[in-house]
């Protein structure tokens, strides 16, 4: 690892204006992901301006019933949050199927967000990797790529996203809200992360310089849930997962919002699949053929030809769970 | 601050600062207040381990494993993997279970408990006793991040935190969560046992549970 300076900020705008003009420092929060990049050679900035400190630590209901949710807020604290279990339970699901209790005690609702991929080229400095020095290529396209994308990807970058948090926050709509040097922004959460295109290097549409400050979900628009298969039974990267929002009257369906994990290099939401059920009888059959509209889209890899039958079950079958329940 | 070795904080004070700072204000977070050096590496800082302080001055680099390890002599927390991958670096900062190679030491807040803090006044912890009893460990080398993240577990689960294996309906009502075997596996699986002596420290969990809940 280099030598890095280090700063511990107070206050937001102290932690902005640390960060002003040194378009190569970083905010440090939970650190599980900053860390051991920086110790694996990926990762070498020049400052880290602490934010753990920072009064973005809260969960707070919002005046329309939504939730709003501080950047520094732990993932374990927000998985066992009375308001999220009760009333958004497909993003507890998600927290906690994702990695240990040690890390999700530690990592925060932006740093979830923010995390790298874990393509394997892209965490080993020996290799070529468009993501980490643009214009050196792509190994894991013809190379080790199971674990890597189905959808979106480009000639230049199969990465995919590993959050299960932000796969539930696409489901939810929520919004990301941003400070910078230029002041205040929202983006939807379904439009923070982007595709890789020509610039893998960029993951999100975050600007130098600018901080998380809260997540922002609306009111439950129906019940959810969020199943994740992997290569053993806890503690590894969503193969494929799913989350899926359902609301369902008459038998028929009212509202539903489903998004993939693990498939694309953003938590992949399936406009294509809505389409289909909005208004359409809440069965199986209508689930089957709305996720084969999505997947049709899929372009597997050499070696990941599994995923897309692997997500259309999981999806099937959280769709058909929820309205059984409804 | 003290960086600079001029106002040394007190030491009858650092009972509350953890708390002070994680709240953002009180004297506690003067710690990295003083004058900001951007390019230098090095960090006066204070850490509390197992009810001592102890005033280091430090790599920014340093993480709270290494200088419990190398800094501070106390060589339980194991260094496996170095990349919160194995669990065997786990200790309780403020109560809660973290990998301590993941954590830098000049941003490491609040009291840190290791393995060699667990037993009181002479006694071993109730889940070291049942580890001994359950014989659940061979090499030994995760246990004493085992130990550390069963200890977190058991409060964990009093609180009524949810794992990914409870069951949506208990999720959703909350309560104290049902230690059943599959839970305990869910809730420590952030620990590895090369060694494969997974049944037996589930045995000694549930001993322990048992031990507490009484």
């Amino acid at each position: 690892m280099k030598p890095f300076a280090y700063v511990r900020a107070e206050r937001t705008e102290q932690a902005l204006a640390a960060c002003a003009h040194r378009p190569r420092a970083q905010y440090l929060a939970g650190g599980t992901n900053l860390v051991d990049l920086m110790k694996l050679g990926v990762a070498d900035p020049p400052l880290l301006v602490d934010i753990g400190r920072l009064p973005l630590d809260t969960v707070d209901e919002t005046p329309d019933g939504g939730l709003g949710i501080g950047a520094t807020v732990r993932n374990s604290d927000l998985a066992a949050h009375p308001l999220v279990r009760t009333r958004y339970p497909v993003l507890s699901q998600a927290l906690l199927s994702g990695a240990s209790p040690q890390l999700r005690n530690a990592a925060t609702t932006g740093g979830n967000l923010l995390q790298r991929t874990r393509c394997p080229y892209f965490q080993d400095v020996s290799h070529p990797c468009n993501k980490r020095e643009p214009g050196t290529g792509c190994p894991a396209r013809d190379g080790v790529h199971r674990d890597l994308a189905v959808l979106g990807h480009s000639p230049h970058c199969v990465a995919t996203h590993p959050s299960d948090m932000a796969v539930a926050l696409a489901a939810l709509d929520a919004r990301v809200h941003l400070l910078g040097p230029d002041g205040p922004r929202v983006v939807p959460l379904t439009d923070f992360h982007r595709l890789p295109g020509d610039h893998p290097e960029q993951d999100t549409v975050i600007r130098p310089g600018e901080l998380i400050t809260e997540v922002v979900l609306p009111p439950p628009a129906g019940a959810g849930a969020y199943r994740k298969a992997r290569d053993r039974a806890s503690y590894a990267f969503a193969l494929a997962s799913v989350a899926a929002v359902l609301d369902v009257a008459d038998g028929r369906v009212r509202h539903a919002a489903l998004a993939f994990g693990g498939l694309a290099h953003r938590p992949w939401r399936a406009r294509a699949a809505e389409e289909v059920l909005r208004g359409a009888p809440a069965v199986e059959e209508t689930f089957a053929r709305a996720v084969d509209a999505e997947l049709e889209a899929a372009r597997p890899l050499r070696d990941n030809g599994f995923k897309v039958p692997l997500a259309r079950g999981l999806a099937v079958r959280v769709l058909t769970d929820l309205a059984a329940a409804s | 601050m003290d960086r600079d070795g001029t106002a040394g904080p007190d030491p009858a004070g650092h009972d509350d600062r953890g708390d002070e700072r994680r709240h953002g204000h009180g004297p506690g977070n003067s710690r990295h207040d003083g004058p900001d050096r951007p390019g230098e590496s090095t960090s006066s800082t204070v850490l509390q381990v197992n009810g001592s302080i102890h005033h280091l001055r430090l790599d920014h680099r340093t993480t709270l494993l290494d200088a419990l390890r190398e800094h501070l002599d106390l060589t339980g927390a194991k260094k496996g993997c170095d990349h919160g991958q194995c669990g065997a670096c786990t200790v309780l900062v403020d109560g809660r279970r973290v990998n301590s190679c993941l954590v830098l030491a000049v941003a490491c807040d609040g009291p840190v408990t290791t393995v060699e803090g667990l037993a009181e006044g002479g006694r071993p912890h109730p889940l070291q006793e049942a580890f001994v009893a359950r014989d659940a460990l061979q090499c030994g080398y995760c246990t004493p991040g085992q130990l550390c993240s069963a200890v977190a577990l058991l409060a964990e689960a009093a609180a009524g935190h949810p794992s990914h294996v409870t069951p949506p309906r208990a999720a959703r009502a909350g309560g104290p969560a049902e230690l059943t075997r599959d839970e305990i596996r869910e809730r420590m699986s952030g620990n590895l046992c090369r060694c494969g002596a997974y049944p037996h420290i589930v045995d000694a969990v549930t001993d322990a549970h048992r031990e507490t809940v009484r």
